[in-house]
């Protein structure tokens, strides 16, 4: 971000930085973990199971706290999500597990599944210890595309089931969004990386950073080289509000900032503005406001073009957005943003009104959803910019299979794109061991 | 407030709340921190003879804990008293005279030999305690020297000890039971015949608690050797309910006094040794636990439930003795099933899939593609499972089937009682 009298770095101390960006929710302590444990009333066929994406056994890893076997309880977790440590601190339990768990009818208040997760598993990343054994060799060669959470599923499942990898990872580092896009205060201490290592130490599993699809390896190059190929390259690019003043300087993708956010050291040294506005209502808006306000920015104004309950950001965002100073404006929608060389402020039309409303910008942030990169990726079927595939991650294409982000039905969380990546896995092996 | 004074053996103290013979009552000091606290009575730890034994300086105890670090059962290996007699005479001395309204009571270990006791019981007695209680029941360390539990377990020489002990004695004497036996009714019989003024049960179970399993020793160990224990807390009250009953309806013993003693803890518990025959009650675990402080609620829950149900102390006394029965004796035609108040359900399932592992498959999983869970009376036995294991109160009940069919068996339900003693199915009934 281009700094000006408005946007500069160090309106807080690195101290008081790091106090912002300190572990949103702070593991449990043993103690905490066995009482919270005792609260899960191990249902049948539990209903947290359920709304699980991919489905953790959680009674049975909460009974593994409750009896001193969180080895076992780690191995619960992490056959079904290879990223139940990241899904422990990201996942929006609110909506999930912990949605439908039993207490919420009995008393209003879910067992804390995330937090349990979280318990179970740092234990495992600390130490590193493997759980997992690899199948003897298939002498089969998957090619995966895109490093993040889909990717790095079918990866480890892959080589969990005997096959080799080889990942093409368009950024520096692997763990994709994990690594780039979640916010700062989900996963401290580097927690990204260790997860990354853990899943590569599994072995069979190559890994080629800087090897973007379209640029430094082709599609067909892919198909005709391995075996298989698995597309996790998510939504690259971000979507243009396609109105004026769009491109004076202040105006910047969510997802950039954020991404240059995570690979920095020392956040206080990172521009912040004066006054933020952030176009949008998911979850990557609310994590640039956030983070904003915990920068040092006075004011940090979210606008969306619906209410509340349209926005894909949960309850629980919401509140944490407005907690930590964040307004949210709903119902208006951006017509012009203002400024000779660089922003000083957006206009909006209020929805359902003939009125405008105006707001001082020094910096702008769009985060309306991303879209597909191209990447030679028209030979498949896709609806909406998302790869259509069927219930096995399958595309249009055979030897070709997708998921997270990219494909229809990626509801752009974690979890899911997990879950697609192992879905895709267990797909791909009896493909191959069929053929 | 109801009146909960009490009168037993003609020992009076204003509840009928007694600390038990254990650690809570080996000194002064702590005896006079209950008494501030408002218990009735004690009984003192137990004395025995000069010199004293002598206790082990590692853990003498250790809990059976639900997972929320609640102790439900403590283990113990402390012997009877191993201070000098003298020093323990000195301060019940003080104690009954500083303390004129309470129950002092000396729990006392002898000897299997007459002389002993004739030699004891007049020293102690010159303190001014209100009565003995003989520890016939304590199952480790002084069992192996011939005492405790290895006297409780031979009617023949409780009922010889307590000869011994009454014609010593001028004050009440009740004997101490140990629950380590096939049955509390010949030792409680043994009592009587020796002239016991009322027993006491029951005294701790024979126990180890569990292993380490780190060294894979027994756990707790003094340098690296362990013994059994004795067991006590809450999770044994249900076990001294039995033998609390099983005396109080016994032809022979019904009309001995009874002093409850095991895992009270709350009011309720109370309620349960009242209920099924004993005229007051020993606490020891709970206090243990967590202090004097409990009897506050002891006092206010035990008077405010009188209250509400309009009887006194007394009446409460033996009330529920008559429901309990053999098992031949059961009616066989009555007929229950279970209900599930689909209000309170918060559908967990447990209810479901006990029936289904371990019981009766009567409770469903999914009607009309819903999670729903409801009782089949054509296959339900009203066991009961369900309703034990249901984490919500009062959401799952039993109701009595008293006409028609019952859907499960499609026998006409007949009001008339019908038990296995007269049960066709059984060779021996009895026939006219």
């Amino acid at each position: 971000m281009t700094a000006n009298n408005q946007i500069k770095s160090g309106r807080l101390s690195k101290a008081e930085v790091e106090e912002n960006f300190s572990d949103l929710h702070p593991p449990l302590t043993r103690s905490e973990a066995l009482i919270e444990a005792d609260r899960c009333y191990f249902c049948y066929d539990a209903p947290c199971m359920t709304a699980c994406p991919t489905g953790i056994d959680i009674p049975g890893f909460i009974q593994g706290i409750r009896s001193d076997n969180l080895r076992g309880s780690a191995h619960t977790i992490l056959r079904e999500n290879i990223m139940g440590g990241m899904c422990a601190r990201v996942c929006p339990t609110e909506i999930l597990c912990e949605e439908a768990c039993v207490r919420n009818t009995h008393e209003e208040k879910p067992v804390e599944i995330g937090l349990l997760q979280r318990h179970a598993t740092d234990p495992i990343f600390k130490s590193g210890e493997q759980l997992f054994e690899r199948a003897a060799s298939s002498g089969k060669k998957i090619a995966i595309v895109g490093g993040g959470p889909a990717g790095l599923s079918c990866a480890h499942r892959l080589a969990v089931l005997g096959h080799d990898v080889v990942v093409f990872n368009r950024d520096d580092k692997l763990g994709g969004l994990n690594e780039y896009g979640i916010a700062a205060y989900k996963a401290i201490d580097d927690f990204a990386q260790t997860e990354v290592d853990y899943i590569l130490s599994i072995g069979g599993i190559e890994v080629r950073n800087n090897s973007a699809l379209g640029s430094e390896v082709e599609l067909a190059e892919l198909v005709e080289a391995y075996d298989a190929v698995f597309l996790g390259v998510g939504l690259a690019n971000s979507n243009a509000l396609g109105i004026d003043g769009e491109d004076l300087n202040g105006v910047e993708n969510a997802i950039e900032y954020i991404a240059e956010l995570r690979q920095t050291n020392d956040m206080s040294t990172l521009p912040v503005g004066r006054n933020v506005v952030v176009i949008g209502g998911g979850m990557t808006a609310i994590d640039v406001a956030v983070q904003s306000k915990r920068l040092g920015a006075e004011q940090v104004n979210m606008v969306y073009r619906r209410g509340p309950e349209k926005m894909s950001a949960s309850v629980f965002e919401q509140a944490l957005a407005q907690t930590s100073g964040v307004n949210i404006h709903h119902w208006a929608s951006p017509v012009r943003i203002v400024g000779d060389d660089h922003v000083t402020g957006i206009e909006f039309k209020l929805e359902g009104s003939d009125e405008a409303m105006h707001l001082n910008a020094d910096v702008v942030f769009k985060a309306i959803g991303q879209k597909l990169h191209g990447g030679g990726l028209d030979a498949l079927a896709s609806e909406s910019g998302r790869f259509v595939v069927d219930a096995d991650q399958k595309t249009s294409v055979q030897g070709i299979w997708a998921g997270g982000d990219c494909v229809v039905g990626g509801d752009d969380l974690t979890v899911s794109a997990v879950q697609h990546g192992k879905i895709a896995a267990i797909s791909i092996d009896q493909y191959l061991r069929n053929s | 407030m109801a009146d909960l004074r009490s009168e037993f053996l003609g020992i009076s103290s204003p509840n009928p709340f007694w600390l038990a013979s254990a650690p809570p009552t080996d000194k002064a000091y702590n005896v006079n921190r209950a008494f501030e606290a408002g218990w009735g009575g004690v009984v003192w730890k137990t004395l025995g003879e000069d010199p004293s034994v002598v206790n082990v300086s590692g853990p003498r105890y250790s809990a059976l804990y639900s997972n929320e670090r609640r102790v439900i059962g403590l283990n113990n290996i402390e012997l009877i008293t191993d201070r000098p007699l003298q020093t323990n005479l000195d301060e019940i001395r003080q104690i009954k005279k500083d303390w004129p309204d309470r129950a002092v009571v000396a729990s006392v270990m002898l000897p299997m030999n007459e002389a002993s006791w004739a030699k004891y019981l007049p020293i102690i007695e010159d303190t001014g305690i209100d009565g003995f209680e003989l520890n016939f029941g304590c199952p480790h360390g002084m069992s192996e020297r011939g005492m405790g539990a290895a006297v409780g377990q031979v009617p023949e020489y409780i009922q010889m000890a307590t000869e011994w002990a009454k014609k010593a004695a001028s004050v009440p004497v009740i004997v101490k039971l140990t629950p380590n036996v096939a049955t509390a009714v010949p030792p409680a019989k043994a009592a009587l015949d020796g002239g016991a003024d009322a027993v006491s049960l029951i005294n701790t179970i024979n126990s180890i608690m569990r292993v380490n399993y780190d060294t894979l020793t027994m756990y707790p160990t003094t340098d690296g050797m362990g013994t059994h224990g004795g067991y006590c807390g809450e999770a044994v009250k249900p076990i001294a309910l039995n033998m609390v009953a099983e005396i109080a309806r016994n032809a022979e013993t019904r009309l001995i006094p009874i002093s409850g003693i095991g895992g009270i803890s709350d009011w309720r518990d109370a309620v349960d040794f009242l209920a099924l025959g004993a005229s007051n009650v020993q606490v020891c675990t709970a206090a243990m636990v967590y202090g004097f402080k409990i009897i506050d609620d002891l006092v206010d829950g035990l008077s405010t439930f009188l209250d509400s149900k309009q009887l006194s102390l007394d009446q409460l006394v033996g009330k529920a003795v008559p429901s309990v029965t053999d098992w031949q004796y059961l009616n066989l035609n009555y007929i229950e099933k279970a209900v599930i108040d689909q209000d309170s359900c918060i559908k967990c399932g447990r209810c479901h899939v006990v029936c289904e592992d371990t019981s009766h498959q009567a409770i469903t999983h999914t009607v009309n593609g819903e999670r729903h869970f409801e009782v089949m009376n054509d296959e339900c036995v009203g066991c009961n499972l369900c309703v034990s294991v249901c984490p919500v109160d009062n959401c799952i009940s039993m109701e009595r089937l008293t006409a028609g069919n019952d859907p499960r068996t499609g026998a006409a339900i007949s009001g008339e009682v019908l038990n296995w003693t007269e049960h066709s199915n059984n060779p021996m009934r009895k026939t006219d």
